[in-house]
């Protein structure tokens, strides 16, 4: 393939990847932003995001459409409130003391994946898009008729890899104005600011935790019902997503919610491109490399705020 | 896993008791039941099967664990082998080689096992089976692998189900050449199997005529595929592809997705849709493309009464597809093995008159002494020779196309076509 169709392909690959990215990392650094704790168990809740999608889809059995959209309600909503329970029972009862919730949260992540395991099974499943038409796309030449537009071999994308990226960006689009303009997000901007002062002034923080500890959840069970028809729901599928929302979150800053949709497409776009063009495994290296150049030379993140 | 009622602690005193009571003129009448009354001990023969029944392999693994039901209970149901009954030890090795070594170990010291079997992933049998060598616990693997005949491992280490990815290729590349084109791209997963098809197809495919122009690796974990695809050059003929892991489904329907309407020819190994509907959404495009089956995964026209009966004894559909459920589609191109392999082992054992572990070197000699399997009900993907030196059998491989959203027979090779010089003896290694 020529350099440009390679390198259009490669950024619209890309592009898929960060918009995915871009929804989980977020629930990880909204739960952080907020909460101040690391969620381990992140990728597990991606993973149930979409196998619940799949039980949906598969359950209802109506077209493609019905079944995705369903999912796209359901599974949000089930691994939001799972998520809050979890809070409720786990997390509350350790006072968030950021070494136990590891343990606690990575505890959480085997229990969810064996449990998934055990029951959902060991194979991959797909979800059928609700839709999936192939588009060509064109490149232009300068050849001896002047500018020309073609038809490259193999230059394409789906409709419903389109129909992701616009999705995610409507999602945190929304999440953007729920945590700026609407009371909830004022609630847990003030929560974040000081948690203390905040229960003083009458809110019930305990409540917040858990409602922001699901909305982190739901996020990434989005993301996951998105990508579903793409590759397909597998129990051990939660992994990947959790290295590089961890990634993101770093190098965004944590807690920072622009600077985790900067690194997201930063990371997303990379790793489309580094690995179009050379090997998927120097995209992972150098990715790795930036977390630790970041930690080194600005340990807050991009756009994090150094510790006062 | 659920043990059979037969072999319950009081068996031995029970089957003494029937034998004492009933006399030999009231055995020879019921020689229809099954009864494991003339050995030295009725004490079950312990297989430990090494099964994939988590990670990259879990599909597989699934229907091998099936398969080896099905095979022991026809063994058990005609009498056992060397009037014992034989008794499955499932231990599942994640997929993975550090794992798949222990469970190996795990076999020899604690499970009084009297041999390993079933192990397919290549890279969990180059590291189970050196461990297997040391224990001196005889490895029966239904992998595929060239690394059984290259030479690479050891006397205790035997693969008389299923034939080898060298064998396979070299079978293919002729037809490949003749039929779809010489300029190849292939496509593999990297890791020890993918390798042995980049390796000798590439060479095969030459002899042929024909060139690789490109080769694409794949790491068999990935999830994402498109992304590879930008290197197929333009000149490509055919497309050769192999897939293995959980994500083959995506693998295949993003393929299809990148070429549209202007494909090259396709050449797919069926592991690249093992275990996948071939009418699943996405897949249309494979209509009239070529693929290499083990054993033809729809009751094809032509079908022999033994593949019938296997079937139905594993519990497999006309269409490959578990009988209780549809969807559930086999590994039918590869799960034969584990049938054949059990089979095989019998018959090892009945020669060799095995009673316990001290005679697991007269077992393996058994085997190596083993050449023509016929087809029968014991091989019922066809018939077979076995070379002893390599430890390696050889037999018939299929082609299939794709028509109508089913794989019909197109080109069966002969087992000549499969051969090569042999590259190892393992009967020169001591026990």
């Amino acid at each position: 393939m020529e350099f440009g169709p390679h390198l259009m392909l490669a950024t619209l690959e890309g592009a898929v990847t960060a918009a995915i990215l871009a929804l989980t990392a977020m629930g990880l650094s909204v739960v952080f932003g907020v909460m101040r704790v690391v969620n381990v168990a992140h990728g597990e809740f991606y993973m149930l995001g979409a196998v619940i999608a799949w039980f949906v889809a598969s359950t209802l059995g109506a077209h493609p459409a019905v079944g995705f959209v369903a999912a796209l309600v359901i599974a949000p909503l089930l691994v939001g409130s799972l998520a809050a329970l979890a809070d409720v029972l786990i997390l509350q009862r350790i006072s968030y003391d950021p070494e136990r919730t590891i343990v606690a949260t990575i505890g959480l992540l085997y229990i969810i994946q064996q449990t998934t395991l055990m029951t959902f099974g060991p194979d991959a499943r797909p979800v059928e898009a609700p839709f999936n038409s192939r588009i060509a796309l064109p490149w232009f030449e300068f050849g001896d008729g002047g500018f020309a537009l073609y038809w490259p071999w193999g230059l394409s994308i789906t409709s419903y890899k389109l129909f992701v990226i616009a999705a995610a960006v409507v999602i945190l689009a929304a999440l953007w104005l729920l945590m700026t303009r609407t009371k909830a997000g004022l609630v847990m901007r003030a929560t974040q600011q000081d948690s203390a002062m905040a229960q003083a002034f009458g809110i019930p923080v305990a409540r917040v935790y858990a409602l922001v500890f699901g909305l982190g959840a739901a996020l990434a069970a989005m993301g996951a019902v998105l990508i579903v028809p793409i590759q397909q729901a597998h129990y051990l599928m939660g992994g990947d997503p959790l290295l590089l929302s961890f990634i993101v979150v770093i190098i965004g800053g944590l807690g920072s919610l622009p600077g985790t949709v900067i690194a997201a497409v930063l990371i997303g776009m990379s790793d489309g491109i580094i690995s179009v063009f050379f090997s998927p495994t120097l995209a992972k290296i150098l990715a790795t490399l930036a977390v630790a150049m970041v930690l080194v030379f600005r340990p807050q993140g991009l756009m994090g705020k150094s510790a006062a | 896993m659920t043990r059979k009622r037969l072999l319950t602690p009081d068996y031995s005193r029970r089957s003494a008791l029937k034998t004492l009571g009933l006399g030999a003129g009231a055995l020879a009448a019921t020689t229809a039941l099954p009864r494991f009354v003339q050995a030295q001990s009725s004490a079950p023969i312990r297989i430990g099967f090494q099964v994939h029944r988590t990670g990259i392999g879990a599909s597989y693994g699934r229907w091998y664990d099936r398969t080896t039901q099905a095979a022991v209970k026809r063994i058990n149901d005609a009498g056992g082998i060397n009037g014992r009954p034989v008794e499955i030890v499932a231990e599942d090795d994640g997929t993975d080689a550090k794992r798949g070594a222990e469970v190996v170990e795990k076999f020899a010291t604690q499970l009084n096992c009297d041999i390993g079997f079933g192990t397919l992933f290549s890279h969990v049998v180059i590291g189970s089976a050196p461990r297997a060598g040391e224990l001196k616990l005889p490895y029966f693997v239904v992998s595929e692998g060239h690394h059984v005949a290259s030479g690479m491992l050891n006397r205790y280490t035997l693969q008389p189900g299923i034939t080898d990815v060298k064998s396979q290729v070299q079978a293919m590349a002729p037809f490949v050449a003749n039929n779809l084109g010489k300029k190849v791209t292939m496509i593999f997963p990297d890791f020890a199997f993918g390798h042995d098809h980049r390796d000798y197809f590439s060479k095969a495919i030459a002899e042929q005529g024909g060139e690789v122009v490109a080769m694409i690796a794949i790491p068999p974990t990935e999830t994402s595929f498109t992304k590879y695809f930008p290197q197929i050059p333009r000149e490509t003929e055919v497309v050769y592809h192999v897939m293995v892991g959980p994500a083959v489904l995506t693998f295949v329907k993003e393929l299809g997705e990148f070429f549209g309407p202007s494909r090259p020819e396709l050449f797919g190994f069926i592991d690249s849709l093992e275990a996948v509907d071939i009418t699943s959404p996405g897949l249309e495009f494979l209509e009239g493309t070529y693929f290499w089956e083990g054993n033809p995964r729809y009751a094809q026209e032509n079908q022999s009464e033994y593949d019938k009966a296997y079937r139905e004894a594993v519990g497999v559909d006309a269409n490959g597809a578990s009988v209780s459920d549809a969807k559930d589609v086999s590994t039918y191109a590869h799960m034969f093995g584990c049938w054949e392999t059990l089979n095989i082992i019998k018959a090892g054992m009945e020669a060799a008159d095995y009673q316990g572990p001290d005679q697991r070197a007269a077992l393996i000699e058994a085997v190596e002494a083993m050449t023509e399997m016929p087809e029968g009900m014991d091989h019922p993907q066809g018939p077979k020779v076995f070379n002893g030196k390599t430890h390696q059998v050889f037999g018939v491989q299929y082609i299939s196309q794709v028509k109508d959203g089913k794989l019909v027979l197109a080109h069966t090779t002969s087992i000549d076509d499969t051969l090569y010089p042999d590259e190892v003896d393992y009967t020169t290694q001591s026990f």
